[in-house]
């Protein structure tokens, strides 16, 4: 009975997978195991982020009972007789990244054309280091030389302390100048060259093709630049905390004293006990700057969806 | 006005402008440079920092910035390349691999301070790992991830399509052929990018505030035990970084020449920086050569 059971030896042959095959066949699977766990150790630290700061954020108001209105909208931030109104620090983050995006949009785009419109062999060798290391310089030493060197200046030339929204715009800046440069270059180098040649072929001057055709269709790819240039203006934390002052309300001048969300976070954040109302507050802050983060991903994610040359 | 004036006029004011941002620059480093040259010697790169008394040096933080950097990098890279490997090979487009390039995107965009509350709260607090080198390197990697993965993501792709086919005709596993055909081929890109991202981390200060800490025990350069507090390996300790440092004395620097310090520590955190962006470019153009035999 058994015998019949048993393979044929000319089926056996072929069963009997190759060597060479078996190894290949591990080695695929190490790679595969290994790369899907290299990425999906990127989702579950994005997913722990978002719940964490989250869980923190909301229990001011789930746990602590202050009211969301209260600390979208109030202005008085008094841990100490509890007023935990945010209004301040969320206006200060907004004008400052806006103010930062102002100074530093016509400047990046002005380089930008100048490495790619007006002298395109020199002008990119020259710029494009200068662009990069700008972008390697860390933001605690712009902080540094903010609060050396421009806010001294404010304080001589404008009234006031120096420090303030000014101070902390104008270093924003600086360190956000790279960022739009360097994406408006991108989308400027990439523009299909008959579109220029027939604005020149119809007469026009430079400054006519640059305005009418250059910039209009490289628009939604500098909006982009801005935008991801605002984004890192909103989320940057020590070099504004060093120029701004730190004063914990709305500044009814661009000299004035003020405060955003990240420098209220980095000086309040280890003064405070794990836990309590303040400090929950702070988390909530964090939350603001996690969302805010989304809101702007979105936006560059609807302005690509523009740029289709 | 004549559409020539205008023209020459835009055309002055975008030179003028580009010329403002190399004077920017220009000034910056110069400031950096010139007040900050002159404070850095041999001692201040070694002895130890001083709160109140004058004459204290970057050693301990100097050291701690270094260590940081590279335990970072040896959490970063083997992780970073995989997720790169995987997004350049295994992924098939769909809806899967579209919101995986959303993770890397929005991961890259938070701010650093968040990731730093993060650290805080997970690695220091509920791990328990306290203020230590390790939270702030392991910090570090969920910024360097992201960057890295985008570096190692574009150089497989810019791997020529015929040495990947060459390699599956002659019937090697995908993942022989991803070590041994594209990697090499690969990897002076991955270099460039990861030395330019080792300047990001030396930099960094944001996250570590609450991650490394403010502080620094006594470090005993003889003591090699990565168990005691005082050795300089030890993991599990509180680090300073150079950054921070620069961070702290500008911001409670009570000691009288907290402006010079300040200066001296950014002139070395500049000179790192422009070492490691020089380093990035001289190292891809060699590697390059190396691998491919192109002069």
């Amino acid at each position: 009975m058994k015998a019949n059971h048993e393979t044929p030896p000319f089926m056996k042959a072929n069963q009997e997978t190759p060597l060479l095959f078996r190894k290949h066949r591990a080695e695929e699977w190490i790679g595969r195991i290994y790369t899907t766990f290299c990425v999906a150790l990127l989702i579950v630290i994005i997913v722990s982020i978002v719940y964490f700061v989250a869980s923190k954020g909301v229990s001011t108001f789930a746990v602590n009972g202050v009211s969301l209105s209260g600390f979208l909208f109030g202005q008085n931030w008094q841990p100490d007789s509890d007023k935990f109104g945010a209004l301040p620090f969320i206006f200060g983050s907004f004008v400052t990244s806006l103010l930062a995006a102002v100074i530093a949009s016509p400047l990046s785009v002005c380089a930008a054309l100048f490495m790619t419109e007006i002298t395109p062999n020199w002008g990119k060798k020259v710029l494009q280091p200068v662009v990069e290391l700008l972008a390697g310089i860390p933001s605690v030493v712009y902080g540094f030389i903010g609060l050396s060197v421009l806010v001294p200046f404010l304080r001589s030339v404008f009234p006031g302390q120096g420090i303030g929204v000014a101070a902390g715009s104008i270093v924003l800046s600086i360190m956000i100048l790279p960022t739009i440069t360097s994406i408006a270059t991108d989308a400027l180098a990439s523009l299909p060259r008959n579109l220029k040649e027939a604005s020149y072929g119809l007469g026009a001057t430079r400054w006519q093709t640059i305005s009418g055709v250059v910039i209009p269709t490289v628009l939604p790819s500098i909006l982009t630049g801005v935008v991801l240039g605002m984004a890192r203006a909103f989320g940057e934390a020590l070099a504004v905390q060093m120029v701004i002052g730190n004063a914990p309300h709305i500044p009814s001048s661009l000299f004035e004293s003020a405060s955003t969300l990240t420098s209220v976070i980095t000086l309040n954040m280890s003064n405070t006990v794990m836990g309590s109302v303040q400090n929950n507050a702070l988390w909530s802050m964090a939350l603001i700057l996690l969302l805010m983060t989304f809101v702007f991903v979105l936006v560059v994610r609807l302005l690509e969806r523009r740029t289709k040359i | 006005m004549s559409a020539k004036l205008k023209d020459r006029i835009a055309t002055f004011v975008i030179i003028a402008f580009s010329a403002l941002i190399i004077a920017l620059l220009v000034g910056m480093l110069g400031y950096i440079l010139v007040k900050g040259i002159s404070h850095i010697d041999w001692h201040f790169l070694t002895a130890e920092p001083e709160t109140i008394k004058a004459g204290g040096g970057i050693g301990p933080e100097l050291f701690n910035s270094v260590y940081l950097l590279i335990l970072t990098l040896i959490i970063t890279i083997p992780l970073g390349i995989g997720a790169g490997i995987y997004m350049a090979e295994y992924a098939k487009e769909g809806r899967i691999t579209v919101s995986i390039r959303l993770v890397v995107e929005v991961l890259s965009s938070f701010p650093s301070i968040v990731v730093g509350l993060f650290g805080l709260l997970v690695l220091v607090n509920t791990f328990n790992f306290g203020f230590s080198v390790l939270s702030g390197a392991l910090v570090l990697t969920i910024f360097n991830m992201p960057l890295m993965v985008r570096v190692t993501e574009q150089a497989f792709r810019n791997v020529p399509r015929e040495q990947k086919e060459a390699g599956l005709a002659m019937g090697l596993s995908r993942w022989k052929i991803i070590t041994s055909i594209l990697l090499p081929v690969a990897l002076p890109a991955i270099i460039t990018g990861t030395i330019l991202a080792a300047g990001r981390i030396f930099g960094e200060a944001a996250a570590l505030l609450f991650t490394a800490g403010l502080t620094t025990p006594k470090l005993d350069f003889t003591d090699w035990n990565p168990t005691s507090l005082h050795s300089p390996i030890n993991p599990l300790r509180p680090a300073e970084t150079l950054s921070v440092h620069i961070w702290k004395v500008n911001s409670e620097g009570l000691s009288p020449d907290a402006a010079e310090i300040a200066a001296g520590s950014s002139a070395v955190l500049v000179l790192m920086v422009l070492i490691f962006n020089l380093l990035a470019r001289w190292a891809g153009r060699l590697l390059y050569r190396k691998f491919t035999s192109i002069k």
